[in-house]
């Protein structure tokens, strides 16, 4: 290598191979990226066909229904919404290391709480400050839950990934007797909350049926982004996540970041129901429990954990999702044929990723 | 009688090499049948690795084995098994719920319904021989270490082991298991059997071996024939082993003349530690009532063989490990109740000795693992924001400055030698501000190049005026650059010497428990 001989021609003649390089790696990426979600639709048609769909109706009833149609977009985007929320907590959480896959009871508390508090608030001060404070309580709500996993995880060890599941059960019950015992609407016959009116909920956008929300949940995503790589804090974070032992080395305080990491992630999924219920919904119906969490966690997957990606992931999955919920009603494909593709492309995706590996070492040697 | 005699297994300039770490390097061995052959070397020697190459699980890089004269790849353990090399691991490797004769049937075809009576007779067959007995039909959970250990020993025994390996398998067991594990040994030795026996603990060896070899940092330092060994008495033998171990080799490139330095007495130390005590954890040994001082410009070293406490020491001197009582005191100052991060300000640096594992974060490129225990401090980040532009700029600075050979700045720091990841973490640790150091091992897995770079960084770094506490293992490397050496042993200090003529036999003798 010719730095050996030359140490001192400085690394920025280097660099410029180097951008070089990128540029490969980048289309490496795209390839390593859209070949196997080609290959998963390919799959996911064979599936299609054994059940007696034709794949193509199918693909084109989704595409339309949820990207080309101007009621399916405006859906597409709306939902977008408490997704990109849910992404940007997992974000955090996942590049520090840790797996909090307790996203749809932190989601559903958010909501419940959120869902409770507004219609109130909105009575005793202006609308705009009163979203803001149903903000502000599902968010604490949320982070309190995820209290327990953090503190096991963060002074005894204990292995948040189980941690974080039991207590997303737990959450999503307590939201249910939340929504049917204590916020319950009196006036309605149907177990639900007080509904927020139309015109307090956040604004839409134009004249579109799309939700502001979805504007937030765009901030929410692109600020964690620079913050886990633009900042020390995200150093912090990621350097636990990367080698706790060297985080210890450094002399980074270990447990108070994972309650960090714990509260932030919490805290944007209570933001995520927050923002479904205050921008969309309006009420918590009982046994609502659209597991938008779990959804989300393969497609932060997908985007390797950067912020930008995943927006763009997020929005394939609200095509899917808007599109598979009509095709379900047209098709009689199940809604929930869209985790099954979403499944299939992360497992081809992890196939694609071995394989090149293998490549890549049997190159080497 | 010349057919007996002919090597069961040979290895021949058998090299392997690990990511930044040479762990056997061009290793020449001959196994003979009829002889228990002792490795000896301490931790991090290479032992293991010879073992995992000899019982298929690793691939040597250079170099070939021979098995019955013939060069052969030991592929797989289920390979070196169909060869005649059965493998008693250090850690038993037996399912504790199954019975004895269940263990010894895995393995079998799965078609096959296990030959049960079939394996009674064979088994009944070889412990007569050996005049052991084992309850085949007890569970194994039941059974004490030291007969789950002759389970172990039958199943190769079963599998008609012509070479049986014992890594590490007397650390488990009490003085007795240990003295009938050496009966065994004999027994198995006088059927024509050959024996690999792993340790490092130097009576064992003198009192088992046929012939030793020493391994010393992935090399062979040297060998002792049965001749030889039989014409010795055990305290000889162990004297010999303790030289080879320790000792000085002629044509050692390594030895260097350690210039004379003048440390000002008066001068008020640096460091100062008083009764500094850590608590035993399951794995490793505490420390007890541990005290030194070190002066300015001073360099301590601490010997003792790996795993007494120098890890401990180091990391409890760093703020990364609980102490029960003690105090530590830098420039006269308390720090024992700071942080890591605290201590590291105040100028109290770690050159830890587990470079990837907590020394720096692989994944990262080299300029941010230059920084890592500066996150957060300006000029690299202003107001918690990355200043990409400043990191870079001095990270080309130290990049030149410490001579670290890598393609660009955004490499994976993983993807470098040994040598210049060490070179990364000394450019950190020795960067501005720094008043005491502690280097853990900081030559260890480097090529001689490196090793050499090394040294003359600890030495300038003393010369400096800072004080240096080097814990190395290498007694060469303490005798060639340390003014005063401690000698440390199961986690209290035995001893101190001055580094004068005469040092090197008593810090031997207080290494093996000898007054020196």
């Amino acid at each position: 290598m010719s730095i050996d001989i030359a140490p001192a021609t400085s690394a920025t003649a280097l660099d410029a191979t180097a951008a070089m390089a990128t540029r490969r790696d980048i289309q490496h990426r795209l390839l390593m990226t859209l070949g196997p979600i080609l290959a998963a639709l390919i799959i996911a048609g064979c599936i299609l066909l054994a059940v007696g769909v034709d794949p193509l109706a199918y693909y084109g009833f989704v595409l339309k229904r949820g990207l080309l149609s101007p009621l399916g977009i405006q859906q597409t985007l709306t939902r977008m919404a408490p997704l990109l929320f849910l992404a940007a907590g997992l974000i955090v959480a996942f590049r520090a290391g840790m797996w909090n896959l307790g996203g749809d009871g932190q989601f559903l508390l958010g909501a419940v709480t959120a869902a409770a508090s507004a219609p109130v608030l909105v009575e005793v001060m202006p609308a705009w400050l009163a979203l803001i404070c149903s903000f502000v309580i599902a968010m604490v709500v949320a982070m309190i839950w995820s209290l327990v996993p953090a503190l096991l995880r963060a002074y005894q060890g204990v292995n948040e990934i189980i941690t974080t599941l039991m207590m997303t059960f737990l959450g999503t019950s307590l939201a249910n007797v939340l929504v049917k015992l204590m916020f319950r609407d009196p006036g309605t016959t149907v177990p639900q909350t007080r509904t927020l009116p139309v015109e307090d909920r956040l604004p839409r956008l134009f004249d579109t049926t799309i939700t502001s929300g979805l504007l937030l949940g765009l901030v929410a995503i692109i600020t964690v982004h620079l913050v886990m790589t633009r900042t020390a804090f995200g150093l912090k974070l990621r350097i636990v996540g990367a080698n706790p032992r060297a985080a210890i080395h450094a002399g980074l305080g270990v447990p108070k970041l994972t309650i960090a990491v714990f509260a932030i992630s919490a805290g944007l999924a209570g933001l995520a129901g927050a923002v479904d219920i205050l921008g969309v919904q309006g009420n918590v119906r009982a046994d609502w429990n659209p597991a938008y969490g779990l959804a989300v966690i393969p497609v932060v997957f997908l985007a390797r954990m950067n912020g930008f990606a995943a927006i763009g992931f997020v929005f394939l999955l609200s095509v899917l999702s808007i599109g598979g919920e009509s095709a379900a009603r047209r098709l009689g494909v199940p809604n929930h044929f869209t985790l099954v593709l979403v499944s299939i492309v992360l497992i081809v995706l992890a196939l694609a990723e071995y394989i090149d590996h293998r490549y890549n070492q049997s190159r080497k040697a | 009688m010349s057919v007996a005699k002919r090597d069961i297994v040979a290895l021949e300039g058998v090299t392997k090499r690990f990511p930044g770490v040479v762990a056997n390097d061009s290793v020449d061995l001959a196994i003979r049948p009829g002889e228990v052959h002792v490795l000896l070397g301490e931790n991090g020697a290479g032992k293991s690795t010879l073992i995992g190459m000899l019982s298929g699980l690793q691939q040597p890089d250079e170099g070939r084995i021979l098995v019955g004269g013939e060069p052969t790849t030991i592929t797989s353990p289920r390979h070196a098994l169909a060869l005649g090399i059965g493998t008693v691991f250090q850690h038993m490797m037996l399912v504790p719920t199954l019975t004895v004769a269940e263990n010894l049937l895995l393995g079998g075809p799965w078609w096959q319904r296990p030959k049960t009576e079939e394996l009674e007779a064979r088994v009944a067959e070889i412990t007569r021989t050996l005049g052991i007995t084992v309850k085949l039909h007890a569970k194994v959970s039941e059974l004490s270490l030291g007969e789950q250990q002759q389970v172990e020993i039958l199943r190769a025994m079963v599998r008609n082991s012509r070479l049986l390996i014992l890594d590490e398998s007397t650390s488990m067991l009490t003085p007795k298991g240990i003295d009938e594990l050496g009966a065994l040994m004999r027994r198995l030795v006088e059927q024509g059997l050959a024996i690999v026996f792993i340790t490092h603990k130097l009576k064992e060896a003198a009192a088992f071996g046929d012939r030793i070899s020493v391994l010393k940092l992935g090399r062979k330092v040297g060998e002792i024939p049965p001749e030889r060994f039989r014409a010795l008495g055990e305290q000889a033998i162990i004297g010999e082993i303790v030289e080879l171990m320790f000792g000085k080799q002629k044509d050692d490139p390594e030895a260097a003349e350690r210039a004379v330095r003048t440390i000002r007495a008066e001068a008020a130390p640096l460091l100062e530690v008083r009764d500094l005590g850590v608590a035993p954890t399951d794995d490793a040994p505490g420390l007890s009532s541990i005290s030194f001082d070190i002066r300015p410009g001073e360099l301590l070293g601490i010997a003792g063989i790996d795993g007494n406490g120098q890890k401990q020491l180091a990391e409890a001197l760093a703020g990364q490990r609980a102490t029960v009582g003690g105090s530590v005191r830098l420039q006269g100052a308390p720090i024992e109740a700071l942080s890591v991060g605290e201590r590291r300000q105040r100028g109290l640096r770690y050159l830890t000795d587990d470079r990837l594992g907590e020394g720096t974060v692989g994944t990262f490129p080299v300029s941010i693992n230059f920084f890592l225990k500066q996150v957060g401090a300006a000029p690299f980040w202003r107001k918690g924001v990355e200043q990409r532009a400043e990191i870079d700029k001095r990270a080309a600075q130290l990049v030149r400055e410490y001579d670290v050979r890598t393609p660009s700045l955004k490499t994976p720091v993983a993807r470098l030698s040994g040598g210049n990841i060490q070179k990364v973490l000394l450019a950190r640790e020795l960067a501005e501000g720094a008043k005491v150091v502690i280097f853990n091992k900081p030559t260890y897995g480097l090529d001689l190049a490196n090793t050499l770079a090394s040294r003359q960084r600890i030495r300038d770094t003393a010369a400096r005026g800072l004080a240096v506490l080097l814990i190395s293992t290498d007694l060469e490397e303490l005798l060639s650059m340390c003014d005063r050496i401690a000698v440390i042993s199961n986690g209290s200090l035995v001893g101190t010497v001055e580094n004068a003529d005469d040092a090197r036999t008593k810090i031997g003798r207080l290494m093996i428990g000898l007054a020196a």
